[in-house]
């Protein structure tokens, strides 16, 4: 679901394709037939933006026919805890669970506790990898073990989806109830002690403002069933490029330090403040041990300046106060409260949405630093942005000073990628560089080298942690020509114990006292043995099923995570089939085909002791050891700012009103009501006449995302030479368009044109008496390379999930109009005209709840 | 089709064509049915063979914008829309893809010129040459109940009996010793008459330059004993390289396993050395009938008459002779008045 894994995905579907040579079923749910759904046994068509109806209707099939895998349930999730008296659901409050604060549009989620813990409200992402604190997780959780209190977390998440009905999926998603039942049948008949079934999902599932919650709802239909920490369960989580998983791990984001600690916030005033936001004292689990990871990465940045009396440098990270992410930098450029920006292998002119705001962003810099493969429009939006055309870009005025430095691609550099499996997998250089095309660790260097020296004599306290920084790699070449040698970045990427200047051999050896330096906890293991394991290649015929030994994976070349569920309470197997893990008796301790996921020694039937924390509290049927609680959470009793529960809500943009709830969207996402921003308003508050179609974009496999790695090459070009919308044989009618002629495709932003594409792929919804269109368009173009057209994300507008400030881009509303599009004057005319019809403002589309009575409402089903 | 006066040909085309101790015959097994369509085939093939690009033009053929194998695309996905039924004659999207597939700069008609005039005026005659409009257009519809995507990688077929090769006047075109079909481009003269020799349509003279250009089965990676690019960058062995028995036990396998599945309509294309050009040495797996993918259903190499042909020819003219012969005696012995 939400993904499109054949095209975008291609070298990963191998494996889908050797799994159903072997006989798996394999279904696929998606806004539109793909060569995904070409080659799955099954296609079910869904409204874009509805999953959470869908997967809230699994939900409902499995509890109503009791078709859970109840021990494992009830002994390895928290279905038993019991939630605090307080909490009041969904379907109590019409859309909106107990603790929204309207002024604010945010939750406090005191209400949402367990019975007996206590847990502290977190800001997303504010506790980073380990997932929240709870206080008293460590033993002090009320809870039923049978299930039936009214209170537990199984019969709160029954009542929760108790309307999510077969009937109700057909009204929502479009889905025909038949459809609906024969994937719950498949999934449940194919899930349980001798069998598992897996879940993939891609940026369809992320790129929603319910985006997070999508995943959850995933997450708890996997738990459900049994499907998680098991061999062929789990869920796969798509990344869109050979080293995303890597750059989230070692992170180019705002909010995250490398191994999911998060970035110090302001008004930490040391390490023992920062630390106890991480954790709390009585709960359980191995992010207790956080202080040794971060003390490690501190001690890796600072070096010997990184002392117990200076607690470490920790002083010298820099601090946040709230979003500091793309979009809030972007629209902070337009405003003129950024002076310069640096981009590297990213093209938001053509790749983020909006893409006028992002070149109006661009526009009004004192300097910008662009390194690429290729020149691309971020780097030349000044002259070729669709906005000179308008007026609004003047390339004789625009004052962005621009620096654009051609970069060395991945064949020309040695280095690590992670893949979505995070394995880590080395690759050699195999071409030296062209020109003056160098890798990015020369220009980091080589920027390094030359800012320490302008703040070599600096008295302001601001350098000092520039100043204390301990670069010092090995290196290769010399001049300008040096740069740090990648092997001994992947070294110290693993750890060093600083007492004997050797590798550590996995983040159990880190310590929080000074002597060990790591640059990423997860990492440490990779270079075990002063080997770079990551370059391993021993073929599968040479070894195991897991292949141990080709690359190497985090944590600790741990292939499956969270593996100890593969066994029983008894740490026996669950099956003979599903055989992964389990608990040698004799040996006394866990063993298997895997590297065990949990304490090597502490026994199924484990009790700890009272008081017990960390690690050290786990118990036997604890299998989630990041979790405070040791348990897979069906319920989230906080760090999920929009819910405990996935609950369906409608995309921002949308022709539907929302049948289940008075609340119409997500009552937490964040909306940012601009002129250059201005949204469709969806029921109650505008009807979906001027824009009365779904528009949903993405890839094409013969693209790569903004195209400056495709559009710039003729083997690529050539393969999808020009944009192209799509549409069903019915909206074709509808509008009078005509394949391979032109149209024009308006949403409240923008106007682009493509080639009309007439295709059966398409097909319209019919829901609860109403026919919903959808539109889809590849987003690959824009102004520059061998071929070009408009770009698709100007059509986007910026909301953004309130987890982790993804923006909505999998789904909007739009209509298609016949032929070319305006230019100049006569395009903004239009989109004015346009705009007047909706009633659309600067401000229309931000009220965020429409939950309780409405007049202009029909009445609704009492729950 | 086959001749009954004629025996099988020997499979061994290598040692046919002259080569002592051949290494096994090789080729390519396509497996249709696990072709996602990602056309890492043809870009593979472009980046080995140093091919140009072969036109910046949409096609509207589904997701193929490459339309048929020529002198600058030795590998070409098909995709076939069989369509929903009950939305509508396919009449609209062909009148629309057809202009545009004759107006390419690819090549494939008669004798490899490109592209194919536009012109009602100017129309070709009909060859019967096999074409490339929508293939599965209108066909099947009838028995199946839900849309359907198929995508085949075609490519040279190597045929056990090559046309071109017959055909080929100056010895450009070669039977290698790995029982594969290759052009010499510095020895091609670009006659063209390869190009009407090759019954799928394959070969192709490349525009400016007039000479023929096809799959090679990458003559120069075999040497040094790597396998095809194409097969190489396949992700899901849709494209499978071997020797040609090998490949022949592992189709009928998986053709077995199919319709064991229920998938009725899957079949095998090139897979019989009885059929008209004696087998292929790249064969398919298809879902449905050759002609739904755009390929001949029942090919015959042109040469293959050939030997019949002169037969007829020699015997009209020992006719003929005869006739001659005849009036000459009956004028001498006639002239009795």
């Amino acid at each position: 679901m939400g993904s499109n894994m054949a095209e975008a995905h291609p070298v990963a579907f191998q494996w889908v394709m050797e799994a159903k040579k072997n006989g798996a079923r394999v279904v696929h749910v998606d806004p539109r037939f793909t060569r995904t759904s070409a080659l799955a046994d099954s296609y079910v068509r869904i409204r874009a933006g509805t999953d959470i109806a869908f997967l809230g209707g699994v939900v409902h099939h499995v509890l109503s026919n009791d078709l859970d895998f109840r021990e494992y349930v009830a002994a390895y999730t928290n279905a038993a805890f019991l939630v605090n008296e307080g909490f009041a659901d969904t379907e109590d409050l019409d859309g909106l669970f107990s603790g929204y604060d309207p002024a604010t549009g945010s939750y406090a989620s005191t209400t949402w506790d367990y019975e007996g813990a206590r847990q502290r409200a977190t800001a997303p992402m504010e506790t980073g990898m380990g997932g929240p604190p709870i206080e008293g997780a460590a033993g002090g959780i009320a809870q039923d073990p049978t299930l039936e209190d009214p209170r537990c977390v199984f019969q709160v998440l029954k009542r929760h989806f108790s309307r999510y009905t077969p009937e109700m999926v057909e009204r929502v998603c479009g889905v025909p109830r038949e459809e609906f039942l024969q994937v719950c049948r498949a999934w449940t008949a194919n899930s349980g002690r001798e069998r598992t079934s897996a879940l993939v999902y891609s940026v369809g599932w992320t790129q929603h403002t319910v985006g997070a919650q999508n995943i959850r709802a995933g997450a708890i239909v996997q738990l459900l069933l049994g499907n998680i920490g098991r061999p062929g369960g789990g869920i796969y989580a798509l990344r869109g490029h050979a080293n995303i998983q890597g750059s989230t791990d070692i992170p180019t984001l705002f909010d995250l330090l490398p191994g999911y600690l998060p970035m110090p916030r302001a008004g930490q005033a040391d390490l023992a403040a920062y630390l106890d936001r991480l954790r709390a004292r009585t709960q359980k689990g191995y992010w207790e041990e956080a202080d040794a990871y971060l003390v490690s990465l501190l001690k890796e940045y600072f070096g010997e300046a990184a002392t117990a009396d200076n607690d470490f440098g920790f002083d010298w990270l820099p601090r946040i106060d709230g979003d500091h992410g793309t979009y809030r930098t972007t629209m902070d450029m337009v405003d003129g409260r950024v002076s310069g920006y640096l981009v590297m292998g990213q093209n938001p002119a053509v790749g983020s949405a909006n893409g006028r705001l992002q070149r109006l962003a661009l526009a009004n810099l004192d300097w910008l630093v662009v390194r690429d493969l290729t020149m691309i429009e971020t780097a030349s939006f000044w002259q070729d942005a669709p906005e000179v055309e308008t007026g609004e870009i003047a390339p004789e005025r625009c004052r962005t000073e621009v620096f654009f430095l051609p970069a060395a691609s991945h064949v020309e550099k040695a280095g690590s990628f992670t893949q979505t499996q995070r394995m880590v997998q080395w690759r050699e250089k195999a071409a030296e560089p062209v020109g003056d095309q160098r890798s990015d660790l020369w220009f980091f260097h080589q920027l390094w080298r030359r800012i320490r020296e302008r703040v070599a004599d600096s008295t302001d306290p601001r350098d000092e942690p520039l100043q204390r920084l301990a670069w010092d790699y090995r290196t290769e070449g010399t001049g300008d020509d040096e740069e740090p040698d990648p092997e001994d970045v992947l070294r110290r990427i693993n750890g060093v114990d600083l007492t004997t200047g050797r590798t550590v051999d996995g983040f159990t050896d880190l310590r929080a006292d000074g002597t060990t330096a790591c640059g990423c906890w997860q990492y440490s293991g990779v270079y075990a043995d002063e080997v770079n394991q990551a370059a391993r290649r021993k073929p599968h015929d040479q070894q195991g099923p897991y292949d141990p030994e080709w690359g190497w994976t985090w944590p600790a070349n741990r292939r499956l995570l969270y593996n100890r569920a593969s066994a029983d309470l008894d740490g026996r197997p669950w099956s003979e089939r599903k055989k992964l893990v389990w608990w040698d008796p004799d040996q006394g301790r866990w063993t298997g085909h895997d590297v065990p996921d949990f304490p090597p020694t502490t026994p199924p039937g484990h009790e700890p002791p009272a008081g017990a924390r960390g690690p050290a509290a786990l118990r036997g049927d604890d299998p989630f050891i990041m979790q405070a609680d040791g348990k897979g959470w069906l319920f989230a009793p906080t760090g999920v700012v929009d819910g405990p529960l996935p609950t369906h809500y409608e995309p921002h943009e949308s022709p539907v009103r929302n049948p289940l709830y008075g609340q119409q969207g997500n009552p937490t996402r964040r909306v940012y009501p601009r002129p250059e921003n201005p949204y469709d308003p969806s029921p109650p508050e505008g009807d979906p006449g001027v824009f009365p179609f779904v528009l949903t974009a993405a890839r094409l496999t013969e693209h790569h995302t903004a195209g400056g790695m495709s559009r710039q090459l003729p083997h690529l070009a050539e393969l999808q030479p020009e944009l192209f919308v799509e549409v069903s044989p019915e909206l074709a009618r509808l509008r009078g368009l005509t394949h391979l002629w032109w149209a024009h495709v308006v949403t409240a932003r923008a106007a682009v044109e493509a080639r009309v594409h007439v295709t059966d792929r398409m097909a319209p919804l019919q829901l609860d008496g109403q026919v919903v269109h959808q539109v889809w368009l590849p987003y690959h173009w824009g102004p520059t390379g061998l071929v070009t057209g408009d770009v698709v994300n100007d059509l986007l507008g910026i909301v953004a999930d309130a987890n982790v400030l993804i923006q909505e881009s999998k789904v909007a509303t739009c209509d298609v109009l016949r032929g070319r599009r305006p230019r100049g004057a006569e395009l903004t005319a239009l989109l004015a005209r346009l705009r007047t019809r909706a009633g659309i403002t600067a401000t229309t589309g931000t009220t965020l709840v429409t939950a309780g009575p409405s007049p202009t409402d029909p009445p609704r089903e009492t729950p | 089709m086959t001749d009954p006066d004629r025996p099988p040909p020997p499979l061994d085309v290598a040692r046919r064509a002259g080569y002592d101790e051949p290494p096994p015959r090789v080729g390519f097994f396509t497996d249709t049915s696990v072709c996602i369509g990602c056309k890492a085939c043809e870009v593979a093939c472009k980046e080995w063979n140093a091919l140009p690009e072969d036109g910046l033009d949409l096609l509207g053929m589904s997701m193929d914008n490459t339309g048929m194998l020529g002198a600058n695309s030795w590998r070409h996905v098909a995709f076939v829309e069989q369509r929903r039924p009950g939305t509508g004659g396919p009449d609209e999207q062909t009148a629309a893809v057809e202009p545009r597939l004759r107006a390419a700069p690819r090549g494939g008609s008669e004798l490899g010129t490109t592209p194919l005039p536009t012109s009602p005026k100017r129309a070709v005659a009909d060859l019967g040459m096999p074409t490339v409009g929508r293939p599965g257009d209108g066909t099947g519809a009838e028995t199946r109940t839900d849309f359907r995507w198929l995508m085949e990688s075609d490519v040279c077929k190597h045929c056990t009996e090559a046309g071109c090769l017959d055909v080929c006047p100056t010895g450009a075109l070669f039977r290698t010793e790995f029982g594969t079909v290759v052009v010499q481009q510095d020895i091609c003269d670009g006659c063209g008459y390869c190009v009407s020799g090759c019954p799928y349509g394959v070969i192709d003279r490349r525009p400016h330059d007039g000479r023929a250009q096809k799959c090679t089965l990458c003559y120069d990676r075999l040497k040094g004993g790597l396998t095809p690019a194409c097969a190489k960058a396949c992700p899901t062995e849709s494209i499978q390289f071997g020797p040609l028995d090998v490949l022949r036990e592992r189709a009928d396998r998986r053709l077995a396993e199919l319709h064991g599945q229920g998938v009725a309509e899957a079949q095998l294309y090139g897979r019989d050395p009885d059929d008209g050009v004696g087998g292929h040495g790249s064969m398919f797996l298809l879902l449905d009938r050759p002609e739904v993918y755009g390929l001949p259903p029942a090919p015959v190499v042109p040469t293959r008459s050939a030997p019949q042909i002169w037969r007829r020819v020699g015997a009209a003219a020992a006719a003929f002779a005869l006739a001659g012969i005849g009036a000459f005696v009956s004028s001498a012995f006639g002239d009795d008045r």
